[in-house]
């Protein structure tokens, strides 16, 4: 239920475990720690609570702590045929995923993993408990700070507990990959998974029904393999899908993009990105309202 | 309250750049007091600009003039978004239609604000793509109103609402700086203040223009037609196919009354003594296209199906969704006027939120039809009145307050797809508690500090700080 005043008693006592006072950070798996930058020293950690407090099957809703890890979420959802499409490290929290909002491997299909958030309570920097979104499939009550919250490092709260939104584990789900031209899979495919590619071979993701992925993959040269291959792991940078081609041209290290996306997993950090001076005024504005004495995530930065 | 000479001079001001296309002649402004609820506003000047240069320029002299202004895209909202409270200067965005680009291997198009939903999804047809959220207003309501209100539609069951669809979107602030929120890279550095506008129903600022996202058209498209005997079994129903691991691309159900209008109205055939059906649509590659074909039989043989009518071809489709998309309009058949809501609530209750909504209507002495897209949950029952009968509206609004309250009481919420616009606002401490309500308002004002954009709309006046331009909305609003 979503009425004012009736929240979980876990988020509760999260809030009071936050308080309204010291310097704060929220850990998760430590799976991303390092986005971002790390808290200033003297920083106090404290753990979002776990565990998965209602699974709607009917309904395709869950609603957990954000220390849920990823591998206990699944596991759940996997008993009733469903799934929350986020692609990480099976020891990832869901907070600390939507804290840095990077997507996985399956975007393409799936889109960004803050469209799969329903709901959000987080603490606010006075030790308050704020609820955003709202518990159905469909919502538009109200502004939506859930899409605030993703990808914000823990800057504008601690996130407590998460709604979000399940979709159905498909049929068949098979990798296949081939030396090709990954840009003529896109325009030929109709909504594969997933297209990476190391500027040489191409590994792809097609989910469905068998006759489907099987006739999808006969449209191309493939070899089917067990899964993605292992990605660099020192950056990640975002390009325009279609800057892929020229962008990865002269690159001498290791990467792999994910094409129709435009994320570069690569050997190197990717340089800074601007953004620019009205949109960062907005940005800092928003910082100061949210957290007027800087006690959220102290030292790690969203604005570079 | 601005003196009658202050508002001579921005007039004055705002035709020194858009000559005529700034007017305050009572057509003009009788037009654009109200939009498509039943509530009526108050509009100053009303403005047609043709670029971001010209909103820009608009801003700016309602500033100077201390005057708020209020973005308007066709005007089709249903609570009361665009209805002007607070004298403001309407800022209608429909001369800025033009499609500025189509960006194939981005999957992107550049969009002016006024282009209309289904004239987007025309031109982008002979692509392969079209603009996902479809509500059932797309012939007439344009892009920028679908940004302001994230609007969704029958499809968004499996592609999601606006917000998913849109990358980018170039704003006018309230302060009159213009600034582009997100971009077309996959994480658009810092925080998403993209995401935060879209469907912030133009408390902070005016999209001028939209990259929104293109999807591929689907290979193989299935519509069917359901009907059963009972309303219970064809709400089982929608439940048992979503737990079935299908999500089809539209689930809609219409109840026997609005059966019964349609079916007057456009003669698809749908079956007039059923209690209710169900529209099903299956998109994607053929095998799945079957396999849910074959799931939705199965699953509606178990609940006591009727018939189970598969449309033959594109035209028969089209004749389909005719019916369910006339469907609003097909009410004036019975009554002159109606009020259409939008809750949502959990899909298993759905057959019990249906029956206290014919409860209500009975209890207020309405006539209660209902159209909606319940695979989602999102009810959208239809209050047939005649405004002519004296007390009505009183009646409507009551009723209407009831339908809110029974759809949260069932664990929903006040908005699946309108909004909250006039209409809702005072109901928002139904699902949000007064801090909730004070964190949205904190973030709000980090783009419209002083409310100028759209004032009292949204948050109930008690929360905000900055209604400038007036607290409460005036007596005679609802009309």
């Amino acid at each position: 239920m979503n009425r004012p005043g009736e929240v979980d008693q876990k988020v509760v006592e999260f809030a009071e475990l936050v308080g309204a006072v010291d310097p704060i950070t929220v850990v998760g798996g430590r799976t991303q720690w390092a986005v971002g930058g790390t808290p200033e020293s003297g920083t106090r950690e404290v753990q979002a609570p776990a565990g998965i407090w209602s699974h709607e099957p009917e309904e395709m809703t869950v609603r957990c702590g954000a220390g849920t890890t990823l591998g206990e979420l699944s596991e759940q959802l996997a008993r009733y045929g469903q799934m929350v499409p986020f692609d990480m490290a099976a020891e990832a929290t869901v907070g600390g995923v939507l804290s840095v909002g990077h997507s996985g491997l399956r975007r393409l299909k799936y889109g960004h993993i803050r469209d799969l958030v329903l709901q959000i309570r987080h603490v606010d920097h006075s030790g308050q408990i704020v609820s955003s979104g709202g518990p159905t499939v469909k919502n538009v009550s109200g502004y939506d700070l859930c899409r605030l919250m993703v990808g914000s490092l823990g800057k504008f709260g601690c996130i407590a507990e998460v709604t979000l939104r399940c979709l159905p584990i498909p049929a068949v789900a098979k990798w296949f990959t081939g030396v090709l031209d990954p840009f003529e899979i896109f325009n030929r495919l109709y909504r594969p998974s997933a297209i990476l590619w190391d500027g040489n071979r191409v590994w792809v993701c097609i989910e469905g029904v068998e006759s489907d992925v099987n006739a999808q993959a006969s449209l191309f040269d493939f070899e089917e393999v067990a899964g993605p291959p292992s990605l660099p792991s020192g950056g990640r940078l975002g390009v325009e899908p279609k800057d892929l081609r020229t962008y990865t041209q002269n690159d001498e290290d290791k990467w792999v993009a994910e094409v129709g996306v435009g994320v570069v997993h690569s050997e190197r950090p990717g340089p800074d990105r601007s953004i620019n001076a009205v949109n960062r005024s907005l940005m800092k504005d928003l910082e100061k309202r949210l957290d007027p004495n800087n006690r959220l995530n102290p030292g790690r930065q969203v604005l570079v | 309250m601005v003196h009658k000479s202050a508002d001579e001079k921005l007039l004055s001001d705002l035709r020194s750049f858009l000559g005529d296309r700034a007017r305050n002649g009572d057509f003009e402004l009788g037009l654009y007091s109200k939009d498509g609820s039943v509530l009526k506003g108050d509009p100053m000047i009303v403005c047609l600009p043709l670029n971001t240069d010209e909103v820009q320029q608009i801003v700016l002299a309602c500033r100077k003039h201390d005057r708020p202004f209020l973005a308007r895209g066709s005007g089709t909202g249903l609570a009361g978004g665009a209805v002007p409270i607070g004298e403001p200067v309407v800022i209608a965005t429909a001369k800025m239609n033009k499609i500025l680009d189509i960006d194939i291997d981005n999957r992107i198009a550049w969009v002016e604000p006024g282009v209309l939903n289904l004239d987007l999804s025309r031109e982008l047809s002979p692509l392969g793509f079209h603009f996902a959220p479809d509500p059932s207003s797309q012939q007439v309501c344009s892009i920028g109103g679908n940004v302001a209100n994230n609007s969704g539609g029958p499809h968004c069951l499996a592609y999601g609402v606006t917000s998913a669809h849109v990358a980018a979107v170039e704003v006018v602030l309230p302060d009159g700086r213009v600034t582009i929120l997100g971009d077309l890279t996959p994480d658009s550095p810092g925080y998403d203040l993209r995401g935060l506008f879209i469907g912030s129903e133009g408390t902070m600022g005016i999209a001028t223009k939209v990259a929104v996202r293109l999807t591929p058209n689907p290979p193989e498209i299935r519509t069917l037609l359901l009907d059963f005997a009972d309303v219970r079994d064809g709400a089982a129903a929608v439940s048992a196919i979503i737990a079935a691991g299908l999500i089809p691309a539209a689930l809609e159900m219409m109840d026997q009354r609005a059966i019964e209008i349609v079916e007057a109205f456009v003669n698809a055939g749908y079956p007039t003594e059923a209690d209710a059906v169900l529209l099903v649509e299956l998109d994607g590659l053929p095998g799945g296209v079957e396999h849910g074909v074959q799931v939705i039989r199965s699953v509606a043989e178990s609940h006591h199906v009727g018939s189970v009518r598969v449309a033959v071809d594109d035209s028969e489709r089209a004749l389909l969704w005719k019916g369910r998309k006339n469907a609003f309009g097909a009410v004036a058949r019975i009554k002159p006027d109606y009020y259409l809501h939008d809750t949502v609530v959990p899909r298993g209750k759905l057959v019990e939120v249906l029956e206290k909504v014919y409860q209500i209507a009975d209890a207020y002495d309405l006539i209660a039809v209902n159209v909606f897209h319940a695979g989602d949950g999102n009810l959208h029952p239809i209050l047939a009145y005649d405004s002519e009968e004296k007390g009505v509206l009183e009646r409507v609004q009551a009723a209407g307050r009831a339908i809110v309250t029974a759809s949260i009481e069932a664990g929903g919420v006040l908005s699946g797809e309108h909004g909250i616009g006039l209409e809702k606002r005072d109901y928002m401490g139904m699902l949000f508690s007064a801090h909730d309500m004070a964190t949205q308002d904190l973030v709000r004002e980090a783009l419209d500090p002083d409310g100028f954009a759209n004032p009292l709309k949204v948050l109930p006046s008690g929360s905000r700080c900055s209604d400038s331009f007036g607290q409460h909305v005036p007596e005679g609003a609802w009309v």
